[in-house]
């Protein structure tokens, strides 16, 4: 559940980090992980933290896929879109899932619940089209199967 | 008691497996069984995933696939002592997938608890590493060359060669990286060591350490594997709690330790330059070589950087002598290839087999042809960068040479089906468009061409000047293959080369307008 960003909490963060060898991508890792995002205002916090300019850290945060800089969806649902999973007809039940949520990919849906992302292989490229719901992993995916699970979540 | 084993993997956990343990658990309680559940990890049989067995005293008995609702019926069944039902798999081993394979590096998998140590050292775990520590340096790089190990994460170097160039140079500090971005749709091998045989992985990078002088250990693994991270965080903390790693491993006077290091979702920090100024904390940019990371490496010191299933090779050739793993294999292609059957294909999954089989074999034999029922139109072998090949090349020996004669690449092992639905077309574009996406930016022919590549199909596509586009696209694809730095520019032309060359029938105008002249 991302968490409003707090300065002392960031601090926190980055100082159990800093005894690590390369602490720029464990750092950023644990801030999706705290926070759901990346606040901008945390970038001279870390850059003055590790000793490096804000460019550098800047030039790290946008170079990776992962490291979100805006607030998501209380869920990521990641589809997979790689060949594997193509040759399984992903493209069309991806399509589905994104019309029954109404969102594009990277959309979030109108109440703020899931988020979309393409993901290239999730490692279960023998029993695809493959997804992730949070770390809940879905093999065999169809639209009716992620209602199931959306559901479940739910009541969890 | 009975034990019952319920798979951990986390292709058993995408089709239910905690459902299924649950209710295994529930039924037991309500009719009085006395069951204990293992999770171990999967026989790499994904066809029949969830696969749960049951120890018997004629050995262990599989059902499989099973679903929550079907535990009911297997107790009524009385599959507590292997009775017979629909989806009784009869004894693993038996089961002709598992025995046409020969399994030297997952030889445990799917046997055991992958968190168990004691598992792990009843089925000959640290063996090689005790044998490591015995013969020392110099001979356990003699041991890997002789072995004809050649690295397993595509770009088929030989390990030896590279433990050696390590072990040879001098410095105050070494690293050992185990590249596990494992980022090739089609592929899992690596994935399932990590959550289905960690101590293996531990091991090898331990014996390798112990070879070239390395106290530090770093396994990069993508974030697109979140059960593969706890399970070998999980398993790191066994082995240090044990001593298998830590100050001085089994007394030896070795010190060295492993951390693990998630990704961010950059295909091209596969790379292994890219991967070490990941490590160091900077964007996945792929450096020039040389230097080689053998010799300027992470933080400028000497580094090996192999594949799991490099590192997961050393165990057993250690353990058991490099003539034992030359022995099985083809030419230069020593050893075991761990297959990775994946995509439209019937039996997917993995499989373990000396060089040498046909792709014909493979795919039609092994795999039994399409899930779909249809005709194999066209199989990707060797990840995103790698080349489709028609059935009229179901010929080529599985070997690295056979393969790059033919324009192709084995790579990390992976093998996509698609049938006769396939748009081939569509899959050069997408080879295109994912260049362009991960692309780390560093030169214009991989950065700008793979945007160029996906504008040219769209031309074609859409009818425009056909001809001339085609040559166009041709003309891109040699450019990108030689002017690019690293592999992802320089092997994106591959899939898209190889399309045009095989299906040329596909690159063909497809707007409404030219379907109805
Ligand atoms: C774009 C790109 C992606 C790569 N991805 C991987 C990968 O995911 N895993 C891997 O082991 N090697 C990958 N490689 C190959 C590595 O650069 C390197 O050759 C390998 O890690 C060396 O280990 P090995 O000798 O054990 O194969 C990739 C190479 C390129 C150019
Ligand atoms: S070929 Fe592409 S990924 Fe490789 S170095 Fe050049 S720009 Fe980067
Ligand atoms: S290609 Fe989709 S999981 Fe591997
Ligand atoms: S991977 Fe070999 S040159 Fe880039």
């Amino acid at each position: 559940m991302p968490a409003v960003f707090d300065a002392q909490r960031a601090k926190d963060i980055i100082d159990a980090h800093l005894a690590l060898e390369g602490p720029l991508l464990p750092i950023l890792h644990a801030f999706v992980e705290e926070f759901g995002f990346v606040d901008d205002a945390a970038v001279p916090q870390i850059a003055d933290a590790l000793n490096i300019t804000r460019a550098e850290v800047h030039g790290v945060l946008t170079f990776y896929h992962d490291f979100r800089r805006e607030p998501a969806g209380r869920h990521i649902l990641k589809i997979c879109r790689a060949e594997a999973c193509q040759a399984r007809g992903c493209e069309s039940v991806a399509d589905h899932c994104l019309a029954d949520l109404g969102v594009d990919w990277h959309g979030t849906t109108a109440d703020g619940a899931i988020t979309v992302e393409p993901v290239y292989c999730l490692g279960l490229c023998a029993n695809g089209p493959s997804a992730l719901f949070d770390d809940e992993p879905i093999a065999e995916l169809t639209a009716d199967k992620l209602v199931g699970v959306i559901e479940e979540a739910d009541a969890a | 008691m009975t034990r019952i084993f319920v798979p951990r993997d986390v292709v058993a956990l995408a089709l239910g497996a905690n459902k299924v343990a649950a209710a295994i658990l529930e039924n037991a309680k309500a009719r009085g069984a006395d069951v204990t559940i293992v999770r171990n990890g999967s026989r790499g049989m994904f066809f029949l995933e969830p696969l749960i067995e049951v120890e018997t005293p004629a050995g262990r008995i599989a059902y499989g696939p099973v679903s929550a609702q079907d535990v009911s019926s297997l107790f009524d069944a009385g599959f507590l002592n292997g009775g017979a039902h629909a989806l009784r798999i009869g004894r693993p081993e038996e089961h002709p997938y598992l025995k046409r394979q020969t399994r030297l590096t997952f030889a445990r998998c799917g046997i055991t608890d992958p968190l168990s140590l004691d598992d792990y050292a009843a089925h000959e775990g640290w063996l090689g590493l005790k044998r490591a520590i015995e013969i020392g340096s110099a001979a356990i790089v003699e041991e890997i060359t002789k072995s004809g190990l050649r690295g397993r994460g595509g770009a088929a170097f030989p390990t030896g060669i590279k433990w050696k160039t390590v072990a040879d140079t001098k410095a105050d500090r070494k690293y050992v990286v185990c590249n596990a971005d494992e980022g090739d749709s089609g592929t899992f091998a690596d994935r399932m060591v990590l959550e289905d045989d960690p101590f293996m992985l531990i091991e090898g990078m331990t014996i390798s350490a112990i070879a070239v002088g390395a106290s530090k250990g770093y396994v990069y693994c993508r974030s697109e594997y979140p059960h593969a991270v706890k399970a070998f965080n999980a398993a790191l903390d066994l082995a240090r709690a044990a001593g298998y790693l830590g100050k001085d491993i089994l007394g030896s006077g070795h010190a060295f330790d492993i951390e693990l290091r998630v990704g961010a979702g950059a295909y091209v920090c596969g790379e292994e330059t890219a991967l070490l100024e990941s490590l160091e904390g900077g964007r996945g940019m792929v450096r020039a070589k040389p230097p080689l990371p053998a010799i300027h490496g992470l933080f400028q010191r000497p580094t090996v950087i192999n594949n799991v299933l490099s590192f997961a090779a050393a165990p057993f050739i250690l353990a058991h002598g490099a003539k034992a793993y030359a022995d099985f294999g083809m030419g230069r292609s020593r050893g075991t290839m761990p297959l990775q059957l994946a995509g439209n294909i019937r039996y997917g999954g993995l499989f373990e087999t000396a060089f040498g089989l046909t792709l014909g074999e493979i795919v039609e034999d092994i795999g039994g042809g399409t899930a779909s029922g249809r005709p194999v139109r066209a199989v990707q072998c060797g990840g995103p960068l790698g080349a489709y090949f028609p059935p009229a090349l179901f010929e080529t020996p599985f070997d690295y040479e056979a393969f790059a004669a033919k324009d192709g690449l084995i790579g990390h092992g992976g093998i996509v089906v698609f049938d006769d639905t396939v748009d081939m077309m569509a899959m050069a574009r997408f080879a295109m468009e994912f260049c362009a996406i991960e692309s780390c930016g560093k030169c214009t022919p991989c950065r700008i061409g793979s945007t160029r590549g996906q504008e040219v199909i769209d031309k074609i596509f859409d009818g425009v000047d056909v001809d001339a586009n085609i040559s166009l696209l041709e003309d891109l694809c040699q450019t990108m293959k030689f002017g690019s730095l690293c592999a992802l520019g320089g092997f994106a032309p591959y899939p898209v080369m190889s399309a045009l060359r095989h299906y040329p029938e596909d690159f063909r105008p497809r707007t409404a307008a030219v379907a109805a002249e």
